[in-house]
């Protein structure tokens, strides 16, 4: 049997593959990657594209818009994102979060109220403990 | 019979509210046992995640990014991840209580608070309360994507990167079973506990570009995950307790019908009864 190492694609929302290969191709950020088993260690940075998997049998495509791989002698594991990642689109991301929480809260005060927030929880819970007894006096 | 028509009309309406809340019931079962399957499916990512990070910081050890760095606390921040509608029990309302006693505690030490909102019925507490905040996500459904989150994190790690906050914290509704909840606020930057596991083989890896890059790709990935985790296991959380509680309104609606149901059959017996002692009292009369 030819020589194999263990494959994981795994991303922030669940497992997308694991199991043996004898080589794997990645789109490393400084160029494209082959990796057959007793690679040395080593991290990268993906770009976007095709992950292949060759198990000796088939190739398997994985297509992945970034991540992190990283290799160990007989272990291979993608770190996928399953979005597109780009300094200027997490900026605009970040941006248009930080626009929604102006938006939405226009007009209100800077300091957090505590006593305030105290008291109406005081009563919604005072209000769910009077419900509690009237549900045990009924039952009885 | 007086009054026998407006309990009738008061049961059909319990009636129809019944069968409200047990579908709601129904549907929320169904979505949780999906919720948990999708918290089970994020496991694996930062479980390798962090043995990555734990074999980068022991190579090593000159190096320390600032998220692993601690510092003296003046502003510390808390991204507060709530559910998007209400119907689930006291789970908003509970873990808001520990927030402010939370804040409460951090105030009495002179820090300052800011807040980064995740969900709807978080938003509406902070807008009734005010506080400072710095980004919000709201109306991320049933199945959140990770992109949807990516810009308020990087909101609160931006904050954090300028020394704006000294510490992050994350406050959401932890998983135990069906039944129970757990309010959680965990610290989230400076990373903790990543030192304590002991690798006693020094090897290194080779790093494209170079490590800096790598480490700090790989951290912000490893906290936008973690608080993936935490709104989706917020989610898993949010349909048990709704669950519970239409359960528990489906329950109570029944006993409202029966109750009613045995005022209604008294009114209407004794309708009847005062019909007949009507009628014999007229045809002794005659």
């Amino acid at each position: 049997m030819a020589m194999t190492i263990h494959v994981d694609i795994v991303s922030a929302e669940g497992a997308i593959h694991s199991g043996q290969a004898e080589m794997v191709y990645a789109p490393g950020v400084m160029g494209e990657l082959g990796i057959a088993p007793r690679h040395t260690p080593l991290v990268t940075r993906l770009k976007p594209g095709d992950v292949r998997v060759d198990t000796g049998k088939e190739m398997l495509h994985f297509y992945v818009s970034g991540g992190i791989l990283e290799v160990q002698p007989h272990i291979v594991t993608v770190l996928a994102d399953t979005a597109i990642r780009a300094t200027d689109l997490d900026e605009a991301a970040a941006i248009e979060a930080k626009r929604k929480a102006e938006e939405a809260l226009a007009g209100q005060k800077e300091e957090f109220e505590y006593a305030k927030a105290q008291a109406e929880l005081a009563e919604a819970v005072a209000q769910l403990r009077a419900i509690e007894k009237l549900r045990k006096i009924k039952k009885s | 019979m007086a009054g026998a028509k407006e309990i009738r009309t008061k049961i059909a309406s319990i009636k129809n509210t019944q069968k409200i809340t047990s579908a709601m019931e129904m549907v929320a079962a169904a979505k949780m046992r999906k919720a948990q399957d999708r918290k089970n499916a994020t496991r694996p990512y930062a479980d390798k995640m962090r043995n990555v990070i734990g074999h980068l910081y022991h190579a090593h050890p000159e190096y320390t990014h600032t998220f692993m760095k601690e510092r003296d606390i003046s502003r510390v921040g808390y991204i507060v991840i709530s559910s998007d509608r209400g119907l689930c029990g006291g789970l908003n309302s509970n873990l808001f209580r520990k927030l402010t006693r939370e804040i409460k505690k951090q105030q009495e030490a002179g820090i300052q608070v800011d807040f980064c909102i995740i969900g709807s019925k978080a938003l509406g507490f902070f807008k009734r309360f005010g506080g400072k905040v710095l980004a919000q996500a709201t109306h991320l459904g049933d199945a959140p994507r990770i992109d949807q989150l990516i810009g308020t994190v990087k909101v609160m790690l931006d904050a954090y990167e300028q020394g704006e906050i000294d510490r992050i914290h994350v406050a959401y509704n932890g998983f135990v079973n069906t039944m129970t909840q757990n309010p959680t606020i965990e610290q989230l930057v400076p990373i903790i506990g990543e030192a304590d596991k002991e690798l006693k083989h020094h090897w290194d890896y080779l790093y494209e570009p170079d490590s800096k890059e790598v480490l700090d790709g790989l951290l912000t990935r490893y906290i936008e995950s973690l608080v993936y985790q935490s709104v989706v296991e917020n989610g898993a959380c949010e349909q048990s307790a709704r669950m519970v509680a239409m359960k528990a309104a489906t329950d109570n609606a029944g006993n409202l019908i029966d109750e009613l149901q045995l005022v209604y059959n008294k009114a209407r017996q004794a309708a009847i009864t005062q019909e007949i002692s009507e009628i014999v009292a007229g045809a002794a009369a005659v």
